[in-house]
C-alpha cells in the first residue's frame, strides 16, 4: 500500500504512458462519435443545396455541385412560411411570458411562504410531473371546444399562465438556495412579499429564469400535437404544422424539405449556442436530486 | 397567494380533465350527437381490440430497447465527457446538439436518412461496410421499430447532460481513497460511480419510460403507424380514435388504461428503487 501511495505522488513513466494512451483513446472515441452525431446535420445541409437530379442518385454525392441557394427561396415561398413564422413567434412569446411569470410566482410560494397544506400541495405538484399529458388531452380538448376556443391560439397559450409543474420545481430548488437573510433585511425595511419577489428574488434568479425561458422556447417552438389538435385554418398554422403539410404536398422533393426543415430548426440551434452555458449550468446547479 | 395560479391551473387542466375523462370513458360520444352512457362497453371493446393489443406490444417493444440502450449510452458518454481533456466543451456541445432539436423537422430528416435507395444510412452501410442488401428500415415491418430506436439514440445527449451533472456532484476524494486502497477502474465504477449516481439513473429511467410511452410525432410524421401497423404506437392509436374517428369515449378509455399502466410501472420502479438507489444522508 505504501508503494502505491508513493506511486500516486510521483507518477512513474509507465503510468504516464498509460495516461497518455487513455487520453488518446478517449479522443479517438469522441471524435468518431461526434462524426456520427454530425452526419445527419451534414446530410441535411448537403441535400438542401442540391439540384434535384443529384438528390436521387447512387452513389450519393456528399458535396453538392453546383450549390443551389435558391432551393431555400423556393421551399419557403410555396407555402406561406412567413405567416407561419409570425404565428409561431406570437404563440411562443405568449407561452414564454406566461410560463416564466406564473412558474416563478408559484415557485416562490412553494419555497418561502408558509401556508397550511403547502407541502402536501408540493407532493401533488411533483406527482403531476409524472402524469402523461396524453391522459388529459381528450377532456382538455372538449373543455376548450365548449369554450369556443378551437382554431384560436388560446388553448395553446392560456394554460401557460397557470404555471408548469417541472419549472415550478426547478425554480423552487433555485429559490431555496438564496439566503433568507436577504429577505429578512428587506422585510425590516418594510417590503411586502410582492416587493421581495419582484425586486430581490426575480433579479437574483436570472440564470434559472433563463434556463426556463430556453426550455419553454424549445418546447413551444417544436410543439406539434398541440397545434395539430387545436388549429384548423391554414392562416393560423405554426411552423411545425406548415412543415407537416409541406411533406404532404412535396413529400419526395427532399431538397426542398431539407431546406424548409433546416430553416425551422435553425432558431433552436442558434439559441442553443447563445444560451449554451445556461443549459449545462442550469441543470447542474438546480440539481435533480430534489 | 403566490401558488394560486398553479392551484387553479391544476384544477382546470389536470384534476378536472381527469375526472371528466373517467366519465367520458363510460360513454359513447362522437362530438356531433349527444353523448350516450354505455357503462363498461368501451373497456370490454378494448380487451377484444387487436389494434389495441398491437399498439401496446409496439410501445413496450420500443420502450424495452430504447430506454435501456439510451441510459447505458448516455451514462457511458457522460463518463467520457467528464474528463479533463482538451476540447471537452466542443465535444459536449456536439453531443448535446441533437437533443435540443426535435419535432417535425427532425422526423423529416430521419425519414430521408432511412430512405432505402438514396438515404445516407444505406449509402454508408454499402460503401463503408460493404453491406449489399441493407434493410428497408421504415419500409419494413421487421426494421421499422429498430429504426425508430436507432433514431432515438441520436438524442442521447439529453440524458448525457443530466448524468454529467450527477457525475460532477461526486466528491473526488471518494475516488482517491479507493485508488489508494487498490481499487481498479472497474471496481471504482461499480462501487462508487453507480451507487452515487443511482438517483440520477433512477430519474432518467422514470422520465425515459414515461417519454417513450408517449412517442407520437415520429410515428405520425414518418410512418403513420405502418407498415402493417408495426409502428402503431399507443398514443398514435389514441389520437386516431379521438381525432380521426371522433370516438371520444373510446379514446378516453384508452387514455385511462395508459394512465394506469404508467402509474403501475412508476410505482413498481419506486418500490424497486429502495433496493438499488442510494440517497446520501438517508440511512
Amino acid at each position: 500500500m505504501a508503494v502505491k501511495h508513493l506511486d500516486r505522488v510521483r507518477p512513474g513513466r509507465a503510468k504516464r504512458i498509460r495516461r497518455g494512451l487513455v487520453a488518446g483513446i478517449t479522443h479517438l472515441t469522441l471524435v468518431a462519435g461526434a462524426g456520427i452525431m454530425l452526419i445527419p446535420f451534414f446530410w441535411m445541409v448537403s441535400t438542401s443545396l442540391k439540384v434535384p437530379n443529384q438528390v436521387l442518385i447512387q452513389p450519393i454525392k456528399w458535396i453538392p455541385d453546383p450549390i443551389v441557394w435558391s432551393n431555400y427561396a423556393k421551399a419557403l415561398t410555396v407555402l406561406p412560411f412567413g405567416l407561419y413564422l409570425k404565428n409561431t413567434v406570437v404563440i411562443t412569446g405568449l407561452v414564454m411570458v406566461g410560463t416564466i411569470l406564473s412558474s416563478a410566482a408559484c415557485a416562490y410560494g412553494f419555497a418561502r411562504l408558509r401556508a397550511p397544506g403547502r407541502d402536501v400541495l408540493f407532493i401533488v405538484l411533483l406527482s403531476t410531473m409524472m402524469l402523461p399529458g396524453i391522459v388529459t388531452m381528450i377532456p382538455t380538448f372538449l373543455i376548450f371546444r365548449s369554450l369556443g376556443w378551437i382554431d384560436t391560439i388560446k388553448p395553446l397559450t392560456v394554460p401557460a399562465f397557470f404555471g408548469t409543474a417541472f419549472f415550478i420545481f426547478l425554480l423552487r430548488q433555485f429559490f431555496l438556495t438564496i439566503p433568507v437573510e436577504l429577505e429578512d433585511a428587506a422585510r425590516i425595511d418594510g417590503a411586502t412579499p410582492v416587493d421581495i419577489f419582484t425586486r430581490i428574488m426575480l433579479p437574483l434568479a436570472k440564470p434559472a429564469l433563463a434556463t426556463v425561458a430556453i426550455f419553454t422556447f424549445m418546447g413551444t417552438w417544436n410543439d406539434f400535437m398541440g397545434p395539430l389538435i387545436y388549429l384548423n385554418s391554414e392562416d393560423k398554422f405554426t411552423l411545425s404544422l406548415g412543415l407537416a403539410s409541406f411533406q404532404g404536398l412535396y413529400g419526395t422533393d427532399w431538397h426542398y424539405m431539407m431546406a424548409a426543415s433546416l430553416v425551422v430548426m435553425s432558431p433552436i440551434v442558434v439559441l442553443f449556442f447563445i444560451g449554451q452555458r445556461y443549459f449545462v449550468r442550469g441543470i447542474i446547479t438546480t440539481g435533480i436530486k430534489g | 397567494m403566490f401558488i394560486s395560479p398553479w392551484i387553479i391551473g391544476f384544477l382546470i387542466f389536470a384534476l378536472g380533465p381527469m375526472l371528466y375523462s373517467i366519465g367520458l370513458s363510460f360513454c359513447k360520444w362522437d362530438i356531433f350527437t349527444p353523448a350516450e352512457f354505455v357503462g363498461l362497453a368501451n373497456y370490454k371493446k378494448l380487451a377484444a381490440d387487436p389494434l389495441f393489443v398491437k399498439s401496446i406490444g409496439n410501445t413496450l417493444f420500443y420502450t424495452a430497447f430504447a430506454v435501456p440502450l439510451g441510459i447505458t449510452g448516455a451514462l457511458g458518454l457522460s463518463m467520457l465527457l467528464n474528463q479533463k481533456i482538451r476540447g471537452i466543451t466542443i465535444y459536449r456541445t456536439i453531443y448535446y446538439l441533437p437533443a435540443v432539436v426535435s419535432g417535425v423537422a427532425v422526423a423529416l430528416l430521419w425519414r430521408w436518412i432511412f430512405n432505402y435507395e438514396y438515404g445516407v444510412l444505406n449509402a454508408i452501410l454499402g460503401d463503408v461496410f460493404g453491406i449489399v442488401n441493407p434493410p428497408e428500415w421504415l419500409g419494413s415491418e421487421l426494421w421499422s421499430k429498430p429504426s425508430l430506436i436507432l433514431m432515438s439514440l441520436w438524442g442521447i445527449g439529453g440524458g448525457m447532460i443530466i448524468f454529467l451533472a450527477g457525475l460532477q456532484g461526486i466528491p473526488e476524494q471518494l475516488y482517491e481513497a479507493a485508488e489508494i486502497d487498490g481499487a481498479n477502474v472497474l471496481e471504482r465504477f461499480r462501487h462508487i460511480t453507480i451507487p452515487m449516481l443511482s438517483p440520477v439513473i433512477f430519474f432518467n429511467l422514470i422520465m425515459g419510460i414515461i417519454g417513450s410511452f408517449q412517442v407520437f410525432v415520429q410515428v405520425y410524421i414518418m410512418t403513420s403507424g405502418g407498415p402493417s401497423n408495426s409502428t402503431l404506437f399507443y398514443v398514435l392509436y389514441l389520437f386516431n380514435n379521438g381525432f380521426q374517428f371522433f370516438k371520444m369515449g373510446y379514446a378516453s378509455a384508452l387514455a385511462w388504461v395508459l394512465f394506469v399502466i404508467v402509474l403501475a410501472v412508476t410505482v413498481v420502479q419506486f418500490k424497486l428503487a429502495g433496493r438499488w438507489v442510494y440517497y446520501e444522508g438517508v440511512k
